[in-house]
């Protein structure tokens, strides 16, 4: 169905292909995964499918790509629309129109097909995908997860023979990528579709997939194979492949299920060890300079504050009674919430539970309808920009929101500046968390990981004691995951409290103390990682799953345990 | 509060790996059930045709026109105002209404301005306040800086200013009610491409403004000052960057999505469409040259229908080479003629009174008299209101992103 004979692809003005040797078939009504670490050119493999590369990003593709047998080089891609449908990294960039319904039409009425076939596939795909409460909605108003299923709906309509997605569950929460991929394996598996994608969370996907191609690295040839030939040799692979690397298990196993059936060896190995934890936090940062203004509301106390004044805030942060009211919605609803110095807290739930308006409220971009929020000693909304980044800082889910500058040496000195920090600071950071990013490189050249350690190192400048991260792991790789997870951990470990939304419940096990889960809004869990996540199956890592009932949440406690 | 977001309200994820059947469509159907909002399940009557909209708040807009009386032209805005708030839908561009209501006071603010700055022409007896007069060259003779300001002057202006908002304000009701890119939906087909283009430009604004916000959020959290011009300037390049690289986004996303696909047409048919389309235009413009030119009055007008005639065809025939077919293009049913009717009555009903009873619509502001409500003109501006009560009522309730 799809052909690759040996295709390269040199983009202009770089002298390196983004990939070469590219020789692979996909057979029909097959679901075949492209995996690899950031920057393989997974995206250029999966844009030739649909003559996107070079058709429309320019540069030059050797070979030959054919598709259903049209050759990409003599169709150009609305001439390969009704055979391929091709959804990107971000779904908002995809839409034409603004009402689900019409997106859902668009690519029907641009090949001309019936109305009365449009408006069946319109009713099939709205049931299909579970819009069909959302038909009317503008598609400004849908939360993530609505998103991207009217965006694969919006290409399933014209009946493609071929799908390919570019990391289409990234953005998701755990459940609605589920959701995602029970539709592409139905598609698969009762209309016949052959699926290609792209995915940096293998524990997501890998068990789908028929085939799997892996690009090891930049421009080296790529690797096809069965999924578990595959990942035997694959530098990047889901936990539970970790996991039975380490127990020497063969065929390695993909599913949590084949995993468990062939542990009960390992539970026993590890029946009598203590699993380790991370260690409490004991160190303390200095104290933030005091407020410079003081606040325009005299603020009233309930009652006098007890003992001496000068003692620091027991909490890094601390919300009490929360209630948020955004456009006629209510976000967040008697929130309570109190996160110590050195600790990590992971706010978990699904797509619009208000863990980003949490967060906004925790650094004064919502001013909260009732209730209290508090950073150490300041109220975030009530305070100045200037003094408010030296207690709280937040990387947003777009890191490059953070960027103004056409250089990281400018980004650098121009945080410095906003921190009244002493020059160099932020520099010095950066190096200490990505050695070797040169001072003349556009933010916008740097890797997703890259931005966002740039980001980090912006916000750190001021040293702030609570620091908020918004869905940090999206787009990253499981290199830049566990390089990222190791900032973090010896961030806490110096005593900053961390509070990160996130959808990564890999994540959340390696690095949480605390795990919190939002639902509409309200609190519906807090506690310790290992008790929350375990208890709710959609929420826990694979090694907790395979290992249950004790309570190992990632490879490296296990192998910590067995050394 | 009452469940009203079907993603938000669907109980604990479903448990374990997914293993389900290929067919099952347990996970949607719970979802959408258990999420249970009634007003979102409820099956949504089809939206008004958005030209019927238009063409009842300009015919608002008209009546607006026959009249001074502050007293009508209130009650226009009020009626116009009673249906926007009652069947405006929450979507982006029905937020426009506020937007034409702060014009619309703007214009009124501006009038009365001039009015006391400049003077006005109508002569008047009672004084308000006397501002100090400006002397002015000799070659600024006829305008008037300062002086007397009369009651008489100042009602006069406000009466005239009214008719101008109650106007705009009837086209922000247009605006607010009809989806525009519906509207350009009814579009003919050759002209298919270029409405397409104003529909995204249209997506596009709102899409500018969030970023704007998102941007400025940003700020506040590098520390610096998220209000102000200066601000505002810091954050405009990185929004036009973003803007473009969406923009070439967009465009590979409608080309692999079959944006500009045409069919095969014959040579002769293309050859013909050209032809007919450039003629048509040449005989347009000589036909319109004949009739405006004293010599040309004997072929003008044959001309000009001609090449008028020629030139639609070649749009008609142009249509042939798009292959684009319509989904549920709206249609122009019932309470379509309903509604364009009732905004046709009111502007008819004002024409008449105009002509009738030009006194009551216009009340006299030299001397200066309290305007007093016709009653039979009032009654039929309030035929307004129908489509208050005969659309159907918007979707309640949207969900914010998080």
């Amino acid at each position: 169905m799809i052909r690759f004979e040996n295709v390269s692809v040199t983009y202009d003005g770089t002298a390196e292909p983004a990939v070469q040797g590219v020789d692979f078939e996909v057979p029909e009504g097959e679901l075949v995964l492209l995996a690899g670490p950031s920057g393989v050119g997974k995206s250029t493999v999966l844009g030739a499918v649909g003559g996107l590369v070079p058709h429309f990003t320019g540069g030059t593709l050797r070979g030959r790509v054919t598709v259903a047998g049209r050759d990409t080089r003599t169709h150009k891609p609305r001439e390969l629309a009704d055979v391929v449908g091709t959804v990107g990294q971000d779904p908002l960039a995809h839409f034409v129109t603004d009402t689900v319904e019409d997106e859902l039409a668009y690519g029907m009425e641009s090949l001309g097909l019936a109305p009365d076939v449009m408006r069946r596939r319109v009713e099939e795909t709205l049931d299909l995908l579970g819009l069909a409460g959302l038909r009317s909605r503008p598609i400004a108003t849908l939360s993530g997860g609505q998103r991207q299923r009217v965006a694969i709906g919006s290409v399933l309509t014209p009946h493609p023979e071929v799908l390919v997605l570019d990391e289409p569950t990234s953005a998701l929460d755990p459940a609605a990528a589920e959701e995602v991929l029970a539709v592409l394996q139905r598609l698969v598996h009762d209309l016949g579709t052959t699926v290609l994608l792209a995915e940096h969370r293998l524990e997501r996907v890998v068990q789908y997939a028929d085939q799997v191609v892996l690009l090891p690295a930049p421009g080296a040839a790529p690797v096809l194979g069965a999924p578990a030939d595959v990942m035997a040799v694959s530098p990047v692979f889901p936990p539970v492949v970790d996991l039975g690397r380490l127990a020497g298990w063969s065929p390695l196993p993909l599913t949590v299920r084949d995993a468990r059936r062939r542990a009960a060896p390992l539970r026993e190995r590890l029946a009598g060890r203590e699993i380790p934890r991370p260690a409490p936090p004991t160190a303390l940062l200095p104290a933030p300079p005091a407020l410079g203004t003081a606040p325009r509301r005299p603020r009233l106390r309930a009652k006098p504050a007890p003992g001496p004044t000068a003692a620091p805030a027991p909490y890094a942060a601390e919300v009490r009674s929360l209630a948020v009211r955004r456009d006629r919605v209510q976000a967040l609803r008697h929130v309570d919430l109190t996160v110590s110095p050195g600790e990590t807290v992971a706010l978990m739930g699904r797509n619009g539970a208000g863990k980003s308006t949490l967060l906004s409220a925790l650094v004064g971009l919502v001013a909260p309808t009732s209730g209290t929020v508090r950073a150490e000693d300041a109220v975030p909304h009530r305070t100045a920009p200037r003094d408010l980044v030296r207690r709280v800082g937040l990387v947003p889910q777009e890191p490059r929101d953070l960027l103004y500058a056409d250089t990281v040496a400018d980004e650098c000195a121009a945080a410095d500046r906003d921190a009244d920090a002493a020059p160099g600071t932020c520099r010095a950071l950066l190096t200490e968390l990505l050695p070797g990013v040169t001072d003349d490189t556009h933010p916008r050249d740097l890797s997703e990981g890259q931005r966002l350690t740039l980001a980090l190192s912006v916000v750190l400048t001021a040293r702030p004691p609570l620091l908020l991260l918004d869905e940090p792991t999206r787009g990253l790789d499981y290199a830049a995951k566990a390089r990222l997870a190791g900032i973090l951990r010896s961030l806490a470990a110096e005593g900053h409290a961390i509070v990160l939304a996130t959808h990564d419940v890999e994540l959340a096990a390696e690095l949480a103390h605390r795990v919190v889960l939002l639902a509409e809004g309200e609190v519906i869990a807090d506690g310790p990682a290992a008790d929350v996540v375990v208890a709710s199956p959609a929420f826990a890592p694979q090694v907790a799953k395979v290992l249950a009932p004790r309570k190992w949440l990632t490879v490296a406690q296990v192998r910590e345990a067995l050394a | 509060m009452p469940a009203t977001d079907p993603e938000a309200t669907g109980t604990t994820p479903p448990a374990g790996p997914p293993t389900r059947p290929a067919g099952s469509r347990a996970p949607w159907a719970a979802r959408v059930a258990a999420g249970g909002a009634p007003q979102a399940r409820r099956s949504a009557p089809t939206p008004l045709h958005p030209g019927a909209w238009w063409l009842w708040a300009l015919a608002l807009g008209t009546a607006a026109t026959r009249t001074t009386n502050p007293l009508l032209l209130a009650l226009l805005v009020a009626v116009s105002a009673y249906v926007v708030i009652s069947r405006r839908p929450h979507a982006p561009w029905a937020r426009s209404y506020g937007a034409f209501v702060k014009l619309a006071l703007a214009v009124l603010v501006i009038r009365l301005l001039f009015t006391t700055v400049l003077g006005s022409p109508i002569p008047g007896t009672h004084t308000v306040v006397t501002l100090p007069e400006v002397p002015l060259p000799d070659w600024a003779q006829g305008i008037r800086l300062g002086g007397r300001v009369t009651a008489e002057g100042l009602a006069f202006a406000l009466y005239d200013a009214m008719k101008l908002a109650t106007l705009l304000i009837c086209v922000g009701a247009a605006n607010a009610l009809a989806n525009p890119s519906r509207l350009l939906k009814s579009l003919p087909g050759a002209l298919y491409e270029m409405g397409v283009a104003v529909v995204v430009a249209l997506t596009f604004a709102p899409n500018l403004i969030a970023d704007v916000q998102r941007l400025r959020a940003a700020r506040r959290l590098r520390g610096r000052h998220d209000k102000g011009v200066r601000g505002m300037l810091q954050v405009g390049l990185p929004v036009l960057e973003g803007a473009l690289e969406r923009s070439v986004a967009l465009a590979a996303a409608m080309d692999a999505r079959g944006y500009g696909r045409t069919a095969r047409v014959p040579a002769a048919v293309r050859r013909t469409t050209a032809a007919l389309t450039l003629g048509g235009l040449l005989g347009v413009c000589a036909g319109t040259y004949g009739l405006l030119t004293a010599a040309g009055g004997t072929y003008g007008i044959p001309v000009l229908v001609v090449g008028l005639a020629a030139a639609l065809g070649g749009l008609w025939l142009g249509g042939r080479r798009t292959v684009r077919t319509r989904y549920r293009p709206d249609r122009w049913d019932a309470r379509a003629w309903l509604v364009t009717g009732s905004g046709a009555a009111v502007a008819a009903a004002l024409f008449l009174a105009a002509a009738r009873d030009p006194a009551a619509l216009h009340p006299g502001v030299v001397p200066l008299v309290a305007p007093s409500l016709p009653l039979w003109p009032a009654a039929a501006i309030l035929v307004g209101l129908l489509p208050a009560f005969i659309t159907p009522a918007p979707e309640t309730a949207a969900k914010e992103p998080s």
